[in-house]
Protein backbone atom coordinates (compact mmCIF):
# COMPACT_ATOMS: atom_id res chain seq x y z
CA UNK A 1 0.00 0.00 0.00
CA UNK A 2 1.55 3.22 -0.78
CA UNK A 3 2.11 5.80 2.16
CA UNK A 4 0.45 9.02 2.12
CA UNK A 5 2.94 11.56 2.81
CA UNK A 6 1.66 14.83 5.32
CA UNK A 7 1.19 17.15 2.28
CA UNK A 8 -0.75 14.73 0.48
CA UNK A 9 -2.89 13.84 3.13
CA UNK A 10 -3.26 17.49 3.57
CA UNK A 11 -4.12 18.12 0.38
CA UNK A 12 -7.03 15.14 0.62
CA UNK A 13 -8.03 16.84 3.74
CA UNK A 14 -8.84 20.36 1.74
CA UNK A 15 -10.74 18.38 -1.07
CA UNK A 16 -12.53 16.80 1.33
CA UNK A 17 -13.08 19.89 3.30
CA UNK A 18 -14.17 21.60 -0.07
CA UNK A 19 -16.58 18.79 -0.87
CA UNK A 20 -18.17 19.02 2.08
CA UNK A 21 -18.96 22.75 2.08
CA UNK A 22 -19.96 22.29 -1.23
CA UNK A 23 -22.68 19.84 -0.61
CA UNK A 24 -23.62 21.76 2.71
CA UNK A 25 -23.81 24.71 1.22
CA UNK A 26 -26.55 22.82 -1.47
CA UNK A 27 -28.79 21.52 1.25
CA UNK A 28 -28.87 24.37 2.98
CA UNK A 29 -29.97 25.92 -0.50
CA UNK A 30 -32.43 23.11 -0.75
CA UNK A 31 -30.85 22.73 -3.90
CA UNK A 32 -30.98 18.80 -5.14
CA UNK A 33 -28.09 16.22 -4.64
CA UNK A 34 -27.84 14.32 -7.43
CA UNK A 35 -26.38 10.78 -8.26
CA UNK A 36 -23.38 11.92 -9.26
CA UNK A 37 -22.64 14.79 -7.03
CA UNK A 38 -20.15 14.15 -3.85
CA UNK A 39 -22.34 13.15 -0.72
CA UNK A 40 -20.63 11.90 2.96
CA UNK A 41 -20.84 8.74 2.92
CA UNK A 42 -23.00 8.69 5.77
CA UNK A 43 -26.06 10.62 3.98
CA UNK A 44 -25.73 8.17 1.19
CA UNK A 45 -25.89 5.02 4.01
CA UNK A 46 -28.78 6.92 5.56
CA UNK A 47 -30.71 7.02 2.21
CA UNK A 48 -29.81 3.87 1.58
CA UNK A 49 -31.80 2.28 4.72
CA UNK A 50 -34.41 4.46 4.35
CA UNK A 51 -35.59 4.15 0.72
CA UNK A 52 -34.59 0.16 1.06
CA UNK A 53 -36.91 0.12 3.58
CA UNK A 54 -39.68 2.37 1.49
CA UNK A 55 -39.12 -0.56 -1.20
CA UNK A 56 -39.53 -3.34 0.98
CA UNK A 57 -42.41 -2.08 2.71
CA UNK A 58 -44.88 -1.59 -1.04
CA UNK A 59 -43.75 -5.41 -1.71
CA UNK A 60 -44.21 -6.64 1.45
CA UNK A 61 -47.26 -4.24 1.72
CA UNK A 62 -48.67 -6.45 -1.15
CA UNK A 63 -49.48 -9.22 1.08
CA UNK A 64 -51.85 -7.88 3.38
CA UNK A 65 -54.04 -6.92 0.47
CA UNK A 66 -53.46 -9.28 -1.93
CA UNK A 67 -55.06 -11.86 0.73
CA UNK A 68 -58.43 -9.96 -0.27
CA UNK A 69 -58.55 -10.13 -4.25
CA UNK A 70 -59.82 -13.35 -4.69
CA UNK A 71 -62.68 -12.80 -2.52
CA UNK A 72 -63.34 -9.03 -3.43
CA UNK A 73 -67.22 -9.19 -3.14
CA UNK A 74 -67.39 -7.11 -6.59
CA UNK A 75 -65.84 -7.09 -9.54
CA UNK A 76 -65.65 -3.41 -9.48
CA UNK A 77 -63.92 -3.95 -6.13
CA UNK A 78 -62.17 -6.59 -7.18
CA UNK A 79 -60.31 -4.52 -9.72
CA UNK A 80 -59.76 -1.76 -7.82
CA UNK A 81 -57.41 -3.34 -5.78
CA UNK A 82 -55.61 -5.60 -8.15
CA UNK A 83 -54.54 -2.12 -9.52
CA UNK A 84 -53.42 -1.11 -6.29
CA UNK A 85 -51.26 -4.25 -5.70
CA UNK A 86 -49.92 -3.52 -8.67
CA UNK A 87 -49.20 -0.02 -8.28
CA UNK A 88 -47.67 -1.19 -4.98
CA UNK A 89 -45.48 -3.11 -7.31
CA UNK A 90 -44.66 -0.46 -9.33
CA UNK A 91 -43.39 1.67 -6.74
CA UNK A 92 -41.37 -1.00 -5.24
CA UNK A 93 -39.73 -0.82 -8.76
CA UNK A 94 -39.50 2.71 -8.43
CA UNK A 95 -38.05 2.90 -5.19
CA UNK A 96 -35.54 0.41 -5.91
CA UNK A 97 -34.12 2.27 -8.87
CA UNK A 98 -33.76 5.26 -6.67
CA UNK A 99 -31.74 2.98 -4.56
CA UNK A 100 -29.39 1.71 -7.46
CA UNK A 101 -28.64 5.61 -8.30
CA UNK A 102 -26.86 5.03 -4.91
CA UNK A 103 -24.98 2.03 -5.95
CA UNK A 104 -26.85 -0.62 -4.28
CA UNK A 105 -28.10 -3.28 -6.37
CA UNK A 106 -32.32 -4.46 -6.09
CA UNK A 107 -30.55 -7.93 -5.38
CA UNK A 108 -28.29 -7.15 -2.50
CA UNK A 109 -31.34 -4.60 -0.84
CA UNK A 110 -33.78 -8.02 -1.72
CA UNK A 111 -31.20 -10.41 0.24
CA UNK A 112 -30.75 -7.91 3.29
CA UNK A 113 -34.54 -8.10 3.74
CA UNK A 114 -34.49 -11.43 2.98
CA UNK A 115 -32.14 -12.16 5.65
CA UNK A 116 -33.82 -10.35 8.52
CA UNK A 117 -31.22 -7.50 8.00
CA UNK A 118 -33.06 -4.60 6.77
CA UNK A 119 -36.38 -3.74 7.79
CA UNK A 120 -39.93 -2.73 6.12
CA UNK A 121 -42.77 -0.51 7.75
CA UNK A 122 -44.27 -2.49 11.32
CA UNK A 123 -47.52 -1.82 9.85
CA UNK A 124 -47.36 -4.77 7.21
CA UNK A 125 -47.33 -7.22 10.35
CA UNK A 126 -50.98 -6.80 11.38
CA UNK A 127 -53.44 -8.94 9.60
CA UNK A 128 -56.50 -8.50 7.13
CA UNK A 129 -58.88 -10.20 8.82
CA UNK A 130 -62.11 -9.20 6.99
CA UNK A 131 -62.92 -7.18 4.03
CA UNK A 132 -63.38 -3.95 5.80
CA UNK A 133 -59.57 -3.86 6.45
CA UNK A 134 -58.97 -3.24 2.87
CA UNK A 135 -60.61 -0.19 3.04
CA UNK A 136 -59.09 0.58 6.37
CA UNK A 137 -55.45 -0.10 5.29
CA UNK A 138 -56.73 2.87 2.25
CA UNK A 139 -58.11 5.09 4.36
CA UNK A 140 -55.71 4.71 7.36
CA UNK A 141 -52.51 3.31 6.44
CA UNK A 142 -52.14 4.91 3.04
CA UNK A 143 -53.42 8.31 4.49
CA UNK A 144 -50.49 7.61 7.06
CA UNK A 145 -48.00 7.23 4.67
CA UNK A 146 -49.04 9.95 2.39
CA UNK A 147 -49.11 12.15 5.72
CA UNK A 148 -45.08 11.10 5.95
CA UNK A 149 -44.21 10.98 2.07
CA UNK A 150 -45.61 14.46 1.21
CA UNK A 151 -43.11 16.40 2.76
CA UNK A 152 -40.16 13.72 0.77
CA UNK A 153 -40.95 15.28 -2.10
CA UNK A 154 -38.99 17.92 -0.95
CA UNK A 155 -36.20 15.46 0.07
CA UNK A 156 -32.73 16.70 -0.47
CA UNK A 157 -31.45 13.18 -2.28
CA UNK A 158 -33.17 14.13 -5.94
CA UNK A 159 -34.35 10.59 -7.82
CA UNK A 160 -35.87 9.73 -4.49
CA UNK A 161 -37.53 13.00 -3.91
CA UNK A 162 -38.86 12.44 -8.23
CA UNK A 163 -40.06 9.32 -7.08
CA UNK A 164 -41.79 10.12 -3.99
CA UNK A 165 -43.89 12.59 -6.21
CA UNK A 166 -45.41 10.03 -8.78
CA UNK A 167 -45.75 7.41 -5.43
CA UNK A 168 -47.77 10.16 -3.54
CA UNK A 169 -50.46 10.99 -6.37
CA UNK A 170 -50.83 7.29 -6.55
CA UNK A 171 -51.34 6.75 -3.24
CA UNK A 172 -53.97 9.71 -2.16
CA UNK A 173 -55.52 7.89 -5.01
CA UNK A 174 -55.74 4.66 -2.87
CA UNK A 175 -56.90 6.48 0.17
CA UNK A 176 -59.71 8.30 -1.19
CA UNK A 177 -61.04 4.65 -2.96
CA UNK A 178 -60.30 3.25 0.86
CA UNK A 179 -62.22 5.88 2.35
CA UNK A 180 -65.30 5.72 -0.34
CA UNK A 181 -65.27 1.43 0.05
CA UNK A 182 -65.20 2.39 4.47
CA UNK A 183 -68.19 4.78 3.23
CA UNK A 184 -70.23 2.08 1.45
CA UNK A 185 -69.48 -0.02 4.29
CA UNK A 186 -71.07 2.32 6.68
CA UNK A 187 -73.74 3.27 5.22
CA UNK A 188 -75.01 -0.51 4.26
CA UNK A 189 -75.93 -3.41 5.74
CA UNK A 190 -75.85 -3.55 9.84
CA UNK A 191 -73.20 -6.56 9.80
CA UNK A 192 -71.38 -4.58 6.84
CA UNK A 193 -70.64 -1.42 9.45
CA UNK A 194 -69.61 -3.61 11.87
CA UNK A 195 -67.59 -5.28 9.73
CA UNK A 196 -66.46 -1.45 8.96
CA UNK A 197 -65.98 -0.12 12.75
CA UNK A 198 -64.09 -2.88 13.69
CA UNK A 199 -61.60 -2.58 11.28
CA UNK A 200 -61.02 0.65 12.12
CA UNK A 201 -60.95 -0.63 15.87
CA UNK A 202 -57.80 -2.52 14.75
CA UNK A 203 -55.57 -0.35 12.37
CA UNK A 204 -56.02 3.13 14.00
CA UNK A 205 -53.09 3.07 16.94
CA UNK A 206 -51.07 0.45 14.51
CA UNK A 207 -51.17 3.32 12.19
CA UNK A 208 -50.28 6.37 14.68
CA UNK A 209 -47.31 4.31 15.32
CA UNK A 210 -46.69 4.74 11.74
CA UNK A 211 -44.60 7.90 12.34
CA UNK A 212 -41.94 6.29 14.30
CA UNK A 213 -41.27 6.77 17.91
CA UNK A 214 -41.57 10.05 19.93
CA UNK A 215 -39.21 12.67 19.19
CA UNK A 216 -37.08 12.25 22.24
CA UNK A 217 -36.53 8.58 21.31
CA UNK A 218 -36.11 8.85 17.38
CA UNK A 219 -32.34 7.23 16.74
CA UNK A 220 -32.36 8.71 12.84
CA UNK A 221 -34.13 11.76 13.53
CA UNK A 222 -32.08 14.96 14.06
CA UNK A 223 -29.74 13.87 11.59
CA UNK A 224 -32.16 13.38 8.49
CA UNK A 225 -33.43 16.66 9.36
CA UNK A 226 -29.99 18.42 8.97
CA UNK A 227 -29.46 16.81 6.04
CA UNK A 228 -32.94 17.83 4.50
CA UNK A 229 -34.22 14.21 3.57
CA UNK A 230 -36.66 14.61 6.83
CA UNK A 231 -38.92 17.73 7.03
CA UNK A 232 -40.77 17.39 10.00
CA UNK A 233 -40.36 15.54 13.44
CA UNK A 234 -42.56 12.25 13.95
CA UNK A 235 -44.29 13.96 16.27
CA UNK A 236 -45.52 16.67 14.11
CA UNK A 237 -46.37 14.25 11.46
CA UNK A 238 -48.26 11.94 13.64
CA UNK A 239 -50.70 15.30 15.39
CA UNK A 240 -51.18 16.38 11.83
CA UNK A 241 -52.75 12.85 10.69
CA UNK A 242 -54.97 12.63 14.01
CA UNK A 243 -55.89 16.31 13.08
CA UNK A 244 -56.68 15.27 9.42
CA UNK A 245 -58.61 11.89 10.55
CA UNK A 246 -60.90 13.21 13.00
CA UNK A 247 -63.75 15.17 10.96
CA UNK A 248 -63.24 12.01 8.44
CA UNK A 249 -63.96 9.05 10.84
CA UNK A 250 -67.27 11.57 11.64
CA UNK A 251 -68.01 11.64 8.23
CA UNK A 252 -68.00 7.85 7.69
CA UNK A 253 -70.39 7.36 10.55
CA UNK A 254 -67.56 5.53 12.43
CA UNK A 255 -65.82 6.14 15.74
CA UNK A 256 -61.73 6.18 16.45
CA UNK A 257 -61.21 3.98 19.14
CA UNK A 258 -59.87 6.51 21.91
CA UNK A 259 -61.41 8.21 24.62
CA UNK A 260 -58.85 10.57 25.05
CA UNK A 261 -59.61 11.84 21.76
CA UNK A 262 -61.15 15.38 21.77
CA UNK A 263 -60.33 18.84 20.55
CA UNK A 264 -58.03 21.32 22.55
CA UNK A 265 -58.93 24.89 21.84
CA UNK A 266 -56.02 25.99 23.16
CA UNK A 267 -53.74 24.30 21.06
CA UNK A 268 -55.88 23.93 18.32
CA UNK A 269 -55.30 20.48 18.00
CA UNK A 270 -56.72 17.40 18.89
CA UNK A 271 -55.18 15.44 22.12
CA UNK A 272 -55.23 11.90 21.70
CA UNK A 273 -54.11 9.12 23.99
CA UNK A 274 -51.81 7.37 24.77
CA UNK A 275 -49.70 5.07 21.98
CA UNK A 276 -48.84 1.35 23.49
CA UNK A 277 -45.00 1.97 22.84
CA UNK A 278 -44.76 -2.01 24.04
CA UNK A 279 -46.33 -3.21 20.86
CA UNK A 280 -44.78 -0.80 18.49
CA UNK A 281 -40.79 -2.16 19.90
CA UNK A 282 -42.29 -5.53 20.20
CA UNK A 283 -43.33 -5.82 16.59
CA UNK A 284 -40.34 -4.11 15.42
CA UNK A 285 -38.03 -6.68 16.97
CA UNK A 286 -40.04 -9.62 15.32
CA UNK A 287 -42.76 -10.43 17.39
CA UNK A 288 -46.16 -9.29 15.67
CA UNK A 289 -48.39 -11.50 14.84
CA UNK A 290 -47.51 -11.73 10.85
CA UNK A 291 -44.13 -11.20 10.87
CA UNK A 292 -42.83 -14.51 10.56
CA UNK A 293 -45.81 -15.24 7.57
CA UNK A 294 -44.52 -11.72 5.41
CA UNK A 295 -40.97 -12.82 5.45
CA UNK A 296 -41.16 -16.31 4.23
CA UNK A 297 -44.16 -15.62 2.03
CA UNK A 298 -41.99 -12.97 0.39
CA UNK A 299 -38.30 -15.43 1.09
CA UNK A 300 -40.74 -18.40 -0.66
CA UNK A 301 -41.51 -15.97 -3.58
CA UNK A 302 -37.92 -15.55 -4.49
CA UNK A 303 -36.72 -19.21 -3.58
CA UNK A 304 -39.22 -20.50 -6.44
CA UNK A 305 -38.46 -18.16 -8.47
CA UNK A 306 -34.42 -18.21 -8.26
CA UNK A 307 -35.20 -20.71 -11.64
CA UNK A 308 -36.92 -18.44 -13.68
CA UNK A 309 -34.34 -15.54 -12.93
CA UNK A 310 -31.61 -18.23 -13.75
CA UNK A 311 -33.18 -18.84 -17.22
CA UNK A 312 -33.85 -15.49 -17.95
CA UNK A 313 -29.91 -14.76 -17.40
CA UNK A 314 -29.02 -17.87 -19.42
CA UNK A 315 -31.55 -17.01 -22.03
CA UNK A 316 -30.43 -13.54 -22.43
CA UNK A 317 -26.56 -14.46 -22.66
CA UNK A 318 -27.15 -17.23 -25.22
CA UNK A 319 -29.11 -14.53 -27.63
CA UNK A 320 -25.69 -11.65 -26.95
CA UNK A 321 -23.21 -15.40 -27.81
CA UNK A 322 -26.13 -15.22 -30.90
CA UNK A 323 -25.53 -12.00 -32.28
CA UNK A 324 -21.78 -11.56 -31.79
CA UNK A 325 -21.43 -14.41 -33.69
CA UNK A 326 -23.56 -13.75 -36.13
CA UNK A 327 -21.89 -10.01 -36.64
CA UNK A 328 -17.96 -11.72 -36.48
CA UNK A 329 -19.19 -14.45 -39.50
CA UNK B 1 -79.65 -11.34 -27.86
CA UNK B 2 -78.99 -14.84 -27.26
CA UNK B 3 -76.23 -14.23 -24.06
CA UNK B 4 -74.91 -17.49 -24.62
CA UNK B 5 -71.63 -16.33 -26.29
CA UNK B 6 -71.12 -13.12 -24.23
CA UNK B 7 -71.15 -15.79 -21.48
CA UNK B 8 -68.94 -18.22 -22.47
CA UNK B 9 -66.26 -15.23 -23.82
CA UNK B 10 -66.69 -13.41 -20.35
CA UNK B 11 -66.49 -16.83 -18.44
CA UNK B 12 -63.07 -17.51 -19.82
CA UNK B 13 -61.65 -13.54 -19.20
CA UNK B 14 -63.30 -13.65 -15.44
CA UNK B 15 -61.99 -17.23 -14.59
CA UNK B 16 -58.31 -16.40 -16.29
CA UNK B 17 -57.92 -13.26 -14.68
CA UNK B 18 -58.98 -14.53 -10.91
CA UNK B 19 -55.89 -17.51 -11.74
CA UNK B 20 -53.65 -14.65 -12.18
CA UNK B 21 -54.48 -12.54 -9.66
CA UNK B 22 -53.43 -15.71 -7.21
CA UNK B 23 -50.11 -14.96 -8.42
CA UNK B 24 -49.81 -11.49 -6.43
CA UNK B 25 -46.98 -11.54 -3.99
CA UNK B 26 -45.71 -15.12 -5.46
CA UNK B 27 -44.50 -13.87 -8.56
CA UNK B 28 -40.41 -14.82 -9.41
CA UNK B 29 -39.67 -11.16 -10.08
CA UNK B 30 -40.95 -7.66 -9.19
CA UNK B 31 -41.91 -7.36 -12.95
CA UNK B 32 -43.77 -10.10 -13.23
CA UNK B 33 -46.14 -8.86 -9.84
CA UNK B 34 -46.91 -6.08 -12.28
CA UNK B 35 -46.88 -7.82 -15.84
CA UNK B 36 -49.40 -10.53 -14.42
CA UNK B 37 -51.43 -8.00 -12.54
CA UNK B 38 -51.39 -6.02 -16.28
CA UNK B 39 -52.96 -8.78 -17.91
CA UNK B 40 -55.37 -10.04 -14.97
CA UNK B 41 -56.67 -6.53 -15.19
CA UNK B 42 -57.58 -6.65 -18.90
CA UNK B 43 -59.02 -9.65 -18.62
CA UNK B 44 -61.43 -8.57 -16.08
CA UNK B 45 -62.25 -5.11 -17.98
CA UNK B 46 -63.24 -7.95 -20.73
CA UNK B 47 -64.88 -9.67 -18.95
CA UNK B 48 -66.99 -6.72 -16.59
CA UNK B 49 -68.28 -5.77 -20.17
CA UNK B 50 -69.26 -9.15 -21.81
CA UNK B 51 -70.89 -10.32 -18.44
CA UNK B 52 -73.00 -7.15 -18.72
CA UNK B 53 -73.78 -8.04 -22.23
CA UNK B 54 -75.78 -10.66 -20.75
CA UNK B 55 -76.97 -9.65 -17.51
CA UNK B 56 -75.80 -8.08 -13.72
CA UNK B 57 -72.16 -8.68 -13.91
CA UNK B 58 -71.68 -9.76 -10.61
CA UNK B 59 -74.94 -11.88 -9.97
CA UNK B 60 -72.97 -13.30 -13.02
CA UNK B 61 -69.87 -13.75 -11.34
CA UNK B 62 -70.60 -14.20 -7.64
CA UNK B 63 -74.39 -16.24 -7.71
CA UNK B 64 -74.35 -19.01 -10.38
CA UNK B 65 -73.45 -22.27 -9.86
CA UNK B 66 -70.43 -24.03 -10.76
CA UNK B 67 -72.40 -25.83 -13.77
CA UNK B 68 -73.49 -22.38 -14.96
CA UNK B 69 -70.44 -21.27 -15.47
CA UNK B 70 -68.95 -21.37 -19.40
CA UNK B 71 -65.44 -21.02 -19.59
CA UNK B 72 -63.07 -23.19 -21.01
CA UNK B 73 -61.31 -25.96 -19.23
CA UNK B 74 -58.46 -24.52 -19.77
CA UNK B 75 -58.89 -21.76 -18.34
CA UNK B 76 -59.81 -22.49 -14.84
CA UNK B 77 -56.48 -25.13 -14.44
CA UNK B 78 -54.62 -24.16 -11.14
CA UNK B 79 -51.27 -22.14 -11.90
CA UNK B 80 -48.88 -24.74 -10.89
CA UNK B 81 -45.40 -23.42 -11.29
CA UNK B 82 -44.63 -20.09 -13.42
CA UNK B 83 -43.45 -22.35 -16.39
CA UNK B 84 -47.19 -23.74 -16.60
CA UNK B 85 -49.15 -20.40 -15.81
CA UNK B 86 -46.85 -19.39 -19.44
CA UNK B 87 -48.00 -22.28 -21.34
CA UNK B 88 -51.57 -21.57 -20.14
CA UNK B 89 -51.22 -18.06 -20.91
CA UNK B 90 -49.33 -18.62 -24.27
CA UNK B 91 -52.38 -21.27 -25.49
CA UNK B 92 -55.42 -19.15 -24.82
CA UNK B 93 -54.14 -15.62 -25.21
CA UNK B 94 -53.18 -17.23 -28.96
CA UNK B 95 -56.78 -18.18 -28.90
CA UNK B 96 -58.34 -15.08 -27.94
CA UNK B 97 -56.15 -13.00 -30.43
CA UNK B 98 -57.18 -15.01 -33.24
CA UNK B 99 -60.65 -15.05 -32.23
CA UNK B 100 -60.90 -11.23 -31.25
CA UNK B 101 -59.25 -10.34 -34.81
CA UNK B 102 -61.78 -12.16 -36.07
CA UNK B 103 -64.64 -11.01 -34.50
CA UNK B 104 -63.73 -7.57 -35.21
CA UNK B 105 -66.64 -6.81 -38.00
CA UNK B 106 -69.21 -8.25 -35.64
CA UNK B 107 -72.48 -6.28 -34.78
CA UNK B 108 -72.43 -7.26 -31.75
CA UNK B 109 -69.16 -8.05 -29.97
CA UNK B 110 -67.15 -6.08 -32.99
CA UNK B 111 -66.52 -2.65 -30.25
CA UNK B 112 -65.29 -5.03 -27.81
CA UNK B 113 -62.67 -7.09 -29.69
CA UNK B 114 -61.59 -4.42 -31.94
CA UNK B 115 -60.41 -2.43 -28.15
CA UNK B 116 -59.42 -5.94 -26.71
CA UNK B 117 -57.80 -7.19 -29.14
CA UNK B 118 -54.71 -4.61 -28.59
CA UNK B 119 -54.30 -5.92 -25.17
CA UNK B 120 -54.02 -9.35 -25.86
CA UNK B 121 -51.64 -8.39 -28.21
CA UNK B 122 -49.63 -7.62 -25.57
CA UNK B 123 -50.54 -11.20 -23.76
CA UNK B 124 -49.70 -13.21 -26.10
CA UNK B 125 -46.47 -11.81 -26.84
CA UNK B 126 -45.21 -11.86 -23.17
CA UNK B 127 -46.44 -15.28 -23.07
CA UNK B 128 -44.21 -15.60 -26.19
CA UNK B 129 -40.90 -14.12 -25.07
CA UNK B 130 -41.61 -16.03 -21.80
CA UNK B 131 -41.57 -19.32 -23.54
CA UNK B 132 -38.35 -18.77 -25.48
CA UNK B 133 -36.65 -17.57 -22.50
CA UNK B 134 -37.79 -20.50 -20.59
CA UNK B 135 -37.68 -22.93 -23.52
CA UNK B 136 -34.19 -22.11 -24.52
CA UNK B 137 -33.30 -20.76 -20.81
CA UNK B 138 -31.63 -23.74 -18.62
CA UNK B 139 -32.65 -27.75 -18.47
CA UNK B 140 -34.26 -26.80 -15.49
CA UNK B 141 -36.59 -24.18 -17.17
CA UNK B 142 -36.34 -26.56 -20.67
CA UNK B 143 -38.17 -29.37 -18.47
CA UNK B 144 -40.41 -27.40 -16.62
CA UNK B 145 -41.51 -25.49 -19.79
CA UNK B 146 -42.21 -28.60 -22.06
CA UNK B 147 -44.19 -30.55 -18.84
CA UNK B 148 -46.58 -27.07 -18.68
CA UNK B 149 -47.08 -27.53 -22.28
CA UNK B 150 -47.54 -31.10 -21.87
CA UNK B 151 -50.16 -31.55 -19.06
CA UNK B 152 -52.32 -28.63 -20.68
CA UNK B 153 -52.50 -29.49 -24.79
CA UNK B 154 -55.52 -31.56 -23.61
CA UNK B 155 -57.46 -28.80 -23.08
CA UNK B 156 -56.88 -26.99 -25.88
CA UNK B 157 -59.32 -28.86 -28.55
CA UNK B 158 -62.08 -27.25 -26.93
CA UNK B 159 -61.21 -24.13 -27.65
CA UNK B 160 -62.68 -24.65 -31.26
CA UNK B 161 -65.94 -26.06 -30.84
CA UNK B 162 -68.39 -23.91 -32.10
CA UNK B 163 -70.27 -20.89 -29.87
CA UNK B 164 -73.43 -20.23 -30.48
CA UNK B 165 -73.63 -16.44 -31.76
CA UNK B 166 -70.29 -16.27 -32.85
CA UNK B 167 -70.39 -16.60 -36.89
CA UNK B 168 -67.03 -17.87 -37.07
CA UNK B 169 -64.70 -20.05 -39.55
CA UNK B 170 -63.85 -22.51 -36.52
CA UNK B 171 -61.94 -24.49 -38.60
CA UNK B 172 -59.96 -21.47 -39.72
CA UNK B 173 -59.36 -20.35 -36.70
CA UNK B 174 -57.89 -23.59 -35.39
CA UNK B 175 -55.54 -23.86 -38.22
CA UNK B 176 -54.14 -20.05 -37.52
CA UNK B 177 -53.81 -21.29 -34.00
CA UNK B 178 -51.67 -24.15 -34.16
CA UNK B 179 -49.20 -22.98 -37.15
CA UNK B 180 -48.49 -20.06 -34.30
CA UNK B 181 -47.88 -22.03 -31.23
CA UNK B 182 -45.90 -24.56 -33.56
CA UNK B 183 -43.61 -21.58 -34.54
CA UNK B 184 -43.22 -20.22 -31.16
CA UNK B 185 -42.85 -23.86 -29.39
CA UNK B 186 -39.86 -24.73 -32.44
CA UNK B 187 -38.21 -21.62 -31.56
CA UNK B 188 -38.40 -21.98 -28.13
CA UNK B 189 -36.75 -25.63 -28.58
CA UNK B 190 -39.41 -27.86 -27.45
CA UNK B 191 -41.59 -29.99 -28.77
CA UNK B 192 -45.43 -29.41 -29.85
CA UNK B 193 -46.80 -32.31 -27.01
CA UNK B 194 -47.97 -35.51 -29.15
CA UNK B 195 -51.32 -36.10 -27.20
CA UNK B 196 -54.81 -35.36 -28.30
CA UNK B 197 -55.69 -32.43 -27.87
CA UNK B 198 -59.03 -33.70 -26.36
CA UNK B 199 -59.13 -35.35 -23.32
CA UNK B 200 -60.98 -38.48 -21.95
CA UNK B 201 -63.57 -36.05 -20.64
CA UNK B 202 -66.30 -34.73 -23.00
CA UNK B 203 -64.40 -32.66 -25.25
CA UNK B 204 -65.93 -29.03 -25.53
CA UNK B 205 -66.90 -29.77 -21.72
CA UNK B 206 -66.49 -26.60 -20.03
CA UNK B 207 -68.67 -24.38 -22.45
CA UNK B 208 -71.53 -27.04 -21.62
CA UNK B 209 -70.90 -26.37 -18.23
CA UNK B 210 -69.00 -29.66 -17.19
CA UNK B 211 -65.68 -27.96 -15.49
CA UNK B 212 -62.91 -30.13 -13.44
CA UNK B 213 -62.35 -30.30 -10.03
CA UNK B 214 -60.38 -27.31 -8.92
CA UNK B 215 -63.23 -25.04 -10.18
CA UNK B 216 -65.18 -25.20 -7.47
CA UNK B 217 -62.97 -24.43 -4.47
CA UNK B 218 -61.88 -21.54 -6.51
CA UNK B 219 -65.68 -20.22 -6.96
CA UNK B 220 -65.98 -21.07 -3.40
CA UNK B 221 -63.17 -18.64 -2.64
CA UNK B 222 -64.36 -16.06 -4.73
CA UNK B 223 -67.81 -16.30 -4.22
CA UNK B 224 -68.13 -16.43 -0.43
CA UNK B 225 -67.98 -13.21 0.67
CA UNK B 226 -70.16 -12.33 -1.88
CA UNK B 227 -72.68 -14.61 -0.95
CA UNK B 228 -72.44 -14.34 3.16
CA UNK B 229 -74.71 -11.06 2.85
CA UNK B 230 -77.05 -11.35 0.53
CA UNK B 231 -78.68 -8.53 -1.06
CA UNK B 232 -75.72 -6.00 0.26
CA UNK B 233 -74.23 -3.93 -1.75
CA UNK B 234 -70.42 -3.19 -2.11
Amino acid sequence: MATVTDAGQAAVDAAQAAHTAAFDAAVAADERIEPRDWMPDAYRATLVRQIAQHAHSEIIGMQPEANWITRAPSLRRKAILMAKVQDEAGHGLYLYSAAETLGTSREELLDKLHAGRQKYSSIFNYPTLTWADVGAIGWLVDGAAITNQVPLCRCSYGPYARAMVRICKEESFHQRQGYELLLTLSRGTEAQHAMAQDAVDRWWWPSLMMFGPPDDESSHSAQSMAWKIKRHSNDELRQRFVDICVPQAEALGLTLPDPDLKWNEERGQHDFGAIDWTEFWDVLKGNGPCNEQRISQRRKAHDEGAWVREAAAAHAAKKTARNEQEATA
Amino acid sequence: MDTGAALALGDDALVLSHRLAEWAGHAPVLEEEVALANIALDLLGQARILLSMAGDEDELAYLREERAFRNLQLVEQPNGDFAHTIARQLLFSTYQRFLYEALAGDPVFGPLAVKAVKEVAYHQDHAEQWTLRLGDGTEESQGRMQRGLDALWRFTGEMFRPVEGLALNWQKLEERWLASVTAVIERATLRVPGGPRTGAWAAGAGREGLHTESFGRMLAEMQHLHRSHPGASW
